[in-house]
């Protein structure tokens, strides 16, 4: 496994803005988990040696991190908000909901590996509760009807 | 008055450069930097008064005076958007929708500071608010305002976004310079404090989303008429985010000083579904929860502190009759206890523990000692750790627990 040449390139751009290397390790492992969509041991050794830095550091740093995967999640990584504001306007509904509507529970993949269901704490849109996060993009205001809508409308 | 949401009010405003231009903005910039010395910029906001939305509400001109004069190492200015503080969205609107008025903020404080190098640190989750900031730094720079020589005058100015990667404790100032040099997000020890030895071991400012978006008002309009805007020691307007139980959720702007009643009930519609107010989170849910008797508080940093609570983030968490606060402090919580760092025992140990009690009361398996129990650690967490998150997740439970006894009470016998 390898960087393709063009985030190479945005590396060398990303560095050029700090002091140090270090301080481009989350941009780094930002753009891997781009690039192969998760941040496994063998993507950490290639990235150290890729940063010329210690594995372990790299390792100590990536694991305290959330958003970086250590496996292969679905195609569509659905982060459902179950902090308080969410909560109140029924979060815990919506997560059961998708739960029976999958057929998988919450950290499970469905087996066509399409979905994976994870809860996470506030995304910082409390105003518009219950909200999910599927890979980058936010879903406000969250019923049943317009999950069905949001699920059916991904391939 | 609205000085944050002026342009985004505006039906069809964009936030594209042009739009900002259109409405008078960037001439902030060009006044402070052809005009002003950086000495003249603090001195100004300074006399705004202006305190640090971002929780904690330290004087924002008092902030950049720390900078040490002389100093041969390079100073940077971090430009704080994790909005991790759970009932906080107001940093993400400016972010997404006037990008410009905080870029404007960044460069006038940079220059105020002497940086030439600023990073906005963004929580990972805001994807398109990072690609949104991203273009708009690119517009600023093909028009003179970031880069070197801005304006002609000789200034320089790197901006550059820098994006966590999860992690609530990431937005605590010191956890945020740690993630920022590739480390785990583990708060400091203070002092030293940012402003003498921060990023990369160079003086640093750290300041909010929303505090430095006010700058450029303060710049074209003098600290002085700033300061008339609000409550004495909380000067100027206020992003307000309500949550939760109540017709109108959103983010509402208003000088601070406004009451919380006319917050939930003039402008905020009201209580859903016609239900009664049984509390109401001031300041995002580090802070004490307020009982329905005690909204007729004045939303300003005093007030509040005042009666026991805080202003914090502005966070306005609305709860109706319907709800038990032992589910409610039960997701406090659990938040707390799984975003605690886990340096410091209290902390580590104590977020945990007060979970598990809430949750075995919840169960109908507490005790009449639990109720105490959870006082007492909330007293053996506060003051004993490195980070104030020590006591955001302590305050509240016991808020809740003294404010609501009953609701606790209940489960036990
Ligand atoms: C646990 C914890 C979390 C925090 N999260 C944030 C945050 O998400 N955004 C923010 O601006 N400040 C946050 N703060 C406050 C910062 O430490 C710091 O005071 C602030 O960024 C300073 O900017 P200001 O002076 O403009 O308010 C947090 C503080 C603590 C203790
Ligand atoms: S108080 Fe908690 S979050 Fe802060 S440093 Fe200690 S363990 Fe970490
Ligand atoms: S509580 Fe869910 S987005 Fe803030």
């Amino acid at each position: 496994m390898e960087f393709s040449q063009e985030t190479k390139q945005k590396f060398q751009e990303i560095l050029s803005h700090y002091p140090v290397k270090t301080a481009a390790v989350l941009p780094a492992v930002h753009l891997a988990q781009e690039e192969f969509g998760y941040v496994s041991e063998e993507i950490i050794e290639y990235l150290a040696k890729f940063m010329d830095m210690s594995p372990v550091f790299l390792k100590n740093t990536v694991s305290f991190y959330t958003m970086f995967k250590g496996k292969e999640t679905g195609k569509y990584l659905i982060q459902v908000c179950h902090t308080l504001s969410c909560s109140l306007m029924g979060a815990g509904n919506i997560i059961d909901y998708i739960k029976e509507k999958l057929n998988i529970d919450v950290w499970e993949t469905t087996p066509d590996k399409k979905f994976t269901l994870v809860k996470v704490e506030c995304l910082g849109s409390c105003g518009t509760a219950p909200v999910m996060q599927i890979n980058d993009d936010y879903y406000e205001n969250l019923t049943e009807e317009k999950i069905d809508e949001i699920l059916s409308r991904l391939s | 008055m609205k000085i944050l949401l002026k342009n985004i009010e505006e039906p069809d405003y964009t936030g594209s450069i042009q739009d900002y231009r259109r409405k008078g903005g960037y001439t902030a910039v060009s006044k402070a930097i052809k005009e002003m010395t950086p000495e003249e910029i603090v001195e100004e906001v300074k006399k705004s008064g202006i305190r640090g939305r971002g929780g904690a509400g330290f004087p924002t001109g008092v902030k950049w005076g720390f900078i040490p004069k002389n100093t041969d190492k390079p100073i940077y200015l971090i430009c704080n958007a994790d909005e991790g503080e759970p009932g906080t969205f107001k940093d993400r609107i400016i972010i997404e929708r006037d990008p410009h008025l905080l870029l404007e903020g960044i460069i006038i404080t940079s220059y105020a500071i002497k940086s030439h190098q600023a990073y906005l640190y963004i929580r990972g989750e805001f994807v398109y608010g990072a690609n949104r900031l991203n273009s708009a730094i690119r517009e600023a720079a093909e028009a003179g305002y970031i880069g070197k020589d801005i304006l002609g005058s000789g200034y320089n100015l790197d901006v550059q976004i820098h994006r966590g990667a999860g992690g609530y404790i990431c937005g605590e100032e010191t956890a945020l310079l740690e993630s920022l040099e590739g480390k785990r997000g583990w708060p400091r020890i203070k002092p030293p404090f940012p402003a003498a030895e921060g990023a990369f071991r160079c003086p640093t400012i750290v300041n909010n989303v929303e505090t430095l978006a006010n700058i450029p008002f303060i710049i074209n309009n003098g600290g002085e008429s700033y300061a008339e805007i609000g409550v004495k020691n909380s000067t100027g307007t206020k992003l307000f985010c309500l949550s939760g139980h109540i017709n109108k959720p959103g983010i509402y702007e208003f000088p601070l000083g406004i009451s919380l009643r006319s917050l939930i009930y003039e402008h905020g519609g009201g209580i859903k579904n016609n239900n009664k107010l049984k509390g109401v989170i001031p300041g995002g849910s580090s802070m004490p929860v307020l009982a329905s008797d005690e909204i007729d508080v004045s939303m300003d940093f005093d007030s509040l502190a005042n009666i026991g609570s805080a202003l914090g983030s502005a966070g306005v968490i609305v709860m109706d009759e319907t709800v038990d606060m032992v589910d409610v402090s039960l997701n406090v919580a659990k938040f707390y206890a799984h975003e605690s760092c886990g340096q410091c025992t209290p902390c580590r140990e104590g977020m945990p523990w007060m979970r598990d009690i809430i949750s075995r009361i919840k169960d109908g398996k507490g005790k009449k000692e639990d109720i105490d129990t959870l006082l007492d650690i909330t007293y053996n967490v506060e003051g004993k750790t490195i980070c104030p998150f020590g006591e955001a997740g302590a305050w509240p439970i016991r808020a809740f627990v003294n404010k609501f006894r009953e609701d606790f009470e209940k489960h036990i016998n």
